[in-house]
Formats: C-alpha cells, sequence, structure tokens
C-alpha cells in the first residue's frame, strides 16, 4: 500500500545520516558550538590581514577513512577597495 | 606454539561480546584447533553459562592472578570439545583484583601450549577493557546495526588505536535482513563505510542464539543455525582462509519468500 502514496522513506537512512554527524564530531572532539566558536575566531583573525566575505565562510571536518582534517573554505572580498 | 590472543570487546553492553567469544571459540576447536576462552568480566560471570560449563568451576582467574591455583587447575575443559578451555571470571570480586599486566603475563603462559586465546571483554571503557585490550595481537570488535552500538563501536576502534592495538576488526551482529530489506535497519555496507574497519564477519538475527544459551551449547555447534555458520566462517577467516560473507538476503527463510510475494507491492 505504500508504494500508491509513495515509499515512506525507512528510518536506517536516518540512522545513518545522524550518526555520520555524531561520529564526526565524537572523533574529532570537537563539539557543533565549538565548531562555531572557532570559524568566529578564524574570521576576526583572518579579517585583521585581509577583507573576507564573512557569511558565505565555511569549516568543516573532511573525513579520509578514520582520519579526519579540519577544512576552511574563506572566500575573500574582491571589490578591489581593500589594497 | 605461539598462540594468537584475540580479545572480543565492543564498548555497549549486551551486543553480543560473551556469545561471540563462546562461539569463535566453539568454531576454533571444532576445526581442530586449541582454544582457550578467558572471561574478564570481573564481577559478572557468563561465559562460563553461555558454554554449558557453570557447574565445574572451582577456580577462576583472580585465583590464578593471586596465586591461590595453578594456571591449569582454573581451565575447564568443554565437555563436547577437548581442545576447548575456559578460565572463568571471578564473580564475587572487581576488576581491580587483576590488572593489565597481570592479563599479559596470563596470556604469555597460555600461548605456549594454545592456538588461540579468546578474551571476553566486560563492556565499557574503564580497566576491564584495558585489562582485555593488553595482552592482545588482534582486537574484534562487536556491535549491532543500531545507532548507540554503532557509535559505541566507533569509540572503542579509536581507543584501540591510540594503545597501538589496531588496526581492529569487526563483527556485525544481529542483522535482520527482512528490516535492511524495508529500509529500517542499517545493511552491514552502512556500517562499514561509518566505521571504516575491515569486517571479518557479519552474524544474521536468529533465534537458535537463545536456544542454545538456555541449553548452554553454542549455536556454531549446530550445522542447521544460520548464526551458528556464519560464527564457523569468521573462525575460518581467524585462521586466515577466504571465506566469501554469506549472502543474507537470499538466505531469508521460505515463509519469508512467500510471505514477501503475497504482499502487496512487496
Amino acid at each position: 500500500m505504500q508504494n500508491l502514496f509513495g515509499r515512506k522513506r525507512g528510518s536506517a537512512s536516518s540512522a545513518k545520516d545522524r550518526l555520520q554527524m555524531v561520529l564526526i564530531h565524537d572523533r574529532s572532539n570537537l563539539p557543533p558550538g565549538v565548531m562555531d566558536a572557532l570559524r568566529d575566531e578564524l574570521i576576526e583573525v583572518i579579517s585583521r590581514h585581509v577583507k573576507v566575505r564573512k557569511s558565505d565562510v565555511q569549516i568543516e571536518i573532511a573525513q579520509d577513512g578514520r582520519k579526519q582534517r579540519l577544512v576552511a573554505d574563506i572566500p575573500l572580498e574582491t571589490d578591489g577597495q581593500n589594497r | 606454539m605461539v598462540g594468537s590472543v584475540i580479545t572480543i570487546t565492543s564498548g555497549k553492553g549486551g551486543v553480543g561480546k560473551t556469545t561471540a567469544t563462546a562461539n569463535i571459540a566453539a568454531a576454533l576447536a571444532s576445526t581442530g584447533k586449541k582454544a582457550v576462552c578467558i572471561d574478564a568480566d570481573i564481577g559478572l560471570r557468563n561465559l562460563d553459562v553461555v558454554l554449558g560449563l557453570e557447574n565445574r568451576i572451582v577456580y577462576d582467574l583472580v585465583d590464578v592472578v593471586e596465586g591461590r591455583c595453578r594456571l591449569r587447575q582454573a581451565m575447564i575443559r568443554d565437555k563436547r570439545l577437548p581442545e576447548l578451555y575456559l578460565i572463568p571470571a571471578a564473580q564475587t570480586r572487581d576488576k581491580s583484583a587483576v590488572s593489565p599486566s597481570d592479563m599479559v603475563k596470563l596470556a604469555n603462559e597460555l600461548r605456549e601450549e594454545h592456538d588461540y586465546i579468546l578474551i571476553d571483554s566486560p563492556a565499557g571503557i574503564e580497566r576491564g577493557f584495558r585489562n582485555s585490550i593488553a595482552p592482545a595481537d588482534r582486537v574484534i570488535i562487536i556491535t549491532n546495526p543500531e545507532v548507540s552500538a554503532v557509535r559505541d563501536a566507533d569509540r572503542i576502534i579509536g581507543l584501540v588505536e591510540a594503545e597501538e592495538k589496531g588496526p581492529a576488526q569487526l563483527i556485525i551482529n544481529r542483522l535482520n535482513a527482512g528490516m535492511v530489506e524495508r529500509g529500517d535497519m542499517l545493511a552491514a555496507e552502512d556500517v562499514l563505510e561509518l566505521l571504516a574497519i575491515e569486517l571479518i564477519g557479519v552474524v544474521p538475527e536468529d533465534e537458535e542464539v537463545i536456544v542454545g544459551t538456555n541449553r548452554g551449547t553454542p549455536v556454531a555447534l549446530d550445522s542447521k543455525s544460520k548464526a551458528g555458520q556464519a560464527f564457523r566462517n569468521i573462525g575460518q577467516r581467524i585462521q586466515g582462509e577466504t571465506v566469501p560473507f554469506m549472502d543474507l538476503g537470499q538466505e531469508s527463510g521460505f515463509f519469508d519468500r512467500i510471505s514477501k510475494l503475497m504482499r502487496p507491492g512487496g
């Protein structure tokens, strides 16, 4: 019957999605709140030297097997005014 | 003889460490290997009842460590498999009665006369866990395809690596193929992708495991049990053989297949 009305997404996929997030933070010992603080502090330090597009700054933990890397993508202002 | 020490651990309780230890030991012993299993869960002894050897205990692990008996006297020989022995945990002491170096010394003595020494670790990440992994040549992590068990397994994998006892290998226990097919249970591939370690076995959920525990007979000795087959396969992989993983989806029983045909849209 479920198929007639469009199959409900199984709970396994939410288990997997949730575990992916939980394991990233468990392994790095970086809770989501600390990531936010890290992002703000990074923006502050870098902004002392160069203008950054604050709202587009992305900081995430990338996974390579069981190894992790902190990846920061910090776009700069390119309006030609910052020199 | 230089035996190999294998520790079975999980972090979370109730995922099947003791059942797996008993069954892997039985599987190894049934192929003629000399296997001894040690119950390292001091204060919460259970490997004895799973193996059906509870009535034969005289001395235990703590008696050996504290010198009240010789090692040989604390080793209980299995009633079915002459190559299988159990060293039971003490029931009235706590984990501080044994240290990691006691376990290393004990394991080294056992290595001389046995092919495999299997250590059933207690749940948790404290003393009992440290005792259990101290002498390990190989660590097997057991988990269920379930959020909290996988999370704890990941934590244990990290601790085993930090103790330089890795890379650990994984057993996924109590997989329900029907639930995986419906999308309501993590598939073995999902768990592997999340934990990123080597798989050594997938054990299907099987009522025979409880029946076997009720009787004190490991399912690995039951040629008809699917879980028993999975444990025998793990035993062979431990011995270095390449055994294909069971296709649990296709092994669902006759009634499952019939009911699938009759289910609308299934």
